[in-house]
């Protein structure tokens, strides 16, 4: 992804103040409320039945905070993406067979969730850096396919 | 997609909770809008975009009313919509792609003012009330 130096220092700033954990777990339980057909790949999650169930299921938490765990690598080593999530994009291909478009859903809902937050410091310049990182996330993760 | 009788309840009670807000939360979506896509810039050459500005909130006061006027319709959002639909199929001509960002940085925007407002349900609902806007207003483009 290309940033300028604002956008890499803003993006920067804003993740010193994230909690991972917390910000993981409720951009994948929002993913799931709002994008029910997602659910098609937690089947072991137990209880997903209805919004609340799905915020506090122990599992969504656990695996949220996984996924922006390595979302939080990726933020280390913006000027290559690709290569940073190269084995996570085969597994998400050969293994886990998800349809790329989720990730640019969960990008989304990642931005949602830090916006919820951070509201003073989500201003629309950091949205738009952090929509350059989502999007690039994305992209790479989507990169083997095939 | 249908909305639910929830859905709509939470459409209606949100936009009530928004009050006077909704000219300066949409002017603000627009903003977040041309920001992080700056391709949507393209359908606006013709007025001032830079945050702030007096045509910014004018078209969010627009798209502000036109956004309740379907809060107060939403059983029969075509009927409602009719003339912003030919409107846009007719004249203005953007890509449906665009509402997607457009609904997209709405939502980032009241997920900012909403504050615990803003729950995973009501977020769904207005996810989907502004996705059923978006389709209307694209539905006679071919």
């Amino acid at each position: 992804v290309h940033l300028t130096a604002a956008e890499k220092s803003a993006i920067l700033d804003l993740w010193g103040k994230v909690n991972v954990g917390e910000i993981g777990a409720e951009a994948l339980g929002r993913l799931l409320v709002v994008y029910p057909w997602t659910q098609r790949f937690f089947e072991k999650f137990g209880d997903l039945s209805s919004a609340s169930a799905i915020m506090s299921n122990a599992h969504v938490k656990s695996h949220g905070a996984k996924v922006l765990a390595s979302f939080s690598e990726g933020l280390k080593h913006l000027e290559d993406l690709k290569g940073t999530f190269a084995k996570l994009s085969e597994l998400h291909c050969d293994k886990l067979h998800v349809d790329p478009e989720n990730f640019r859903l969960l990008g989304n809902m990642i931005v949602i969730a830090l916006a919820h937050h951070h509201p003073s410091e989500f201003t629309p310049c950091t949205q738009a850096a952090f929509q350059k990182v989502t999007a690039g996330v994305a992209n790479a993760l989507a990169h083997k396919y095939h | 997609m249908v909305l639910s009788a929830a859905d709509k309840n939470n459409v209606k009670t949100t936009w009530d909770k928004i009050g006077g807000h909704a000219a300066e939360y949409v002017a603000e979506g627009l903003t977040r809008m041309f920001t992080s896509f700056p391709t949507t810039k393209t359908y606006f050459h013709h007025i001032d975009v830079s945050p702030g500005s007096g045509d910014i909130k004018a078209h969010g006061k627009k798209v502000a009313d036109a956004l309740t006027t379907a809060v107060g319709h939403l059983d029969d959002l075509p009927t409602a919509l009719s003339t912003l639909s030919d409107v846009h199929a007719h004249k203005l001509r953007v890509d449906p792609v665009n509402f997607k960002f457009l609904n997209h940085c709405l939502l980032v925007t009241l997920a900012a003012h909403l504050g615990a407002d803003f729950t995973p349900s009501i977020h769904a609902s207005l996810d989907k009330f502004f996705a059923s806007v978006s389709t209307v207003l694209t539905s006679k483009y071919r």
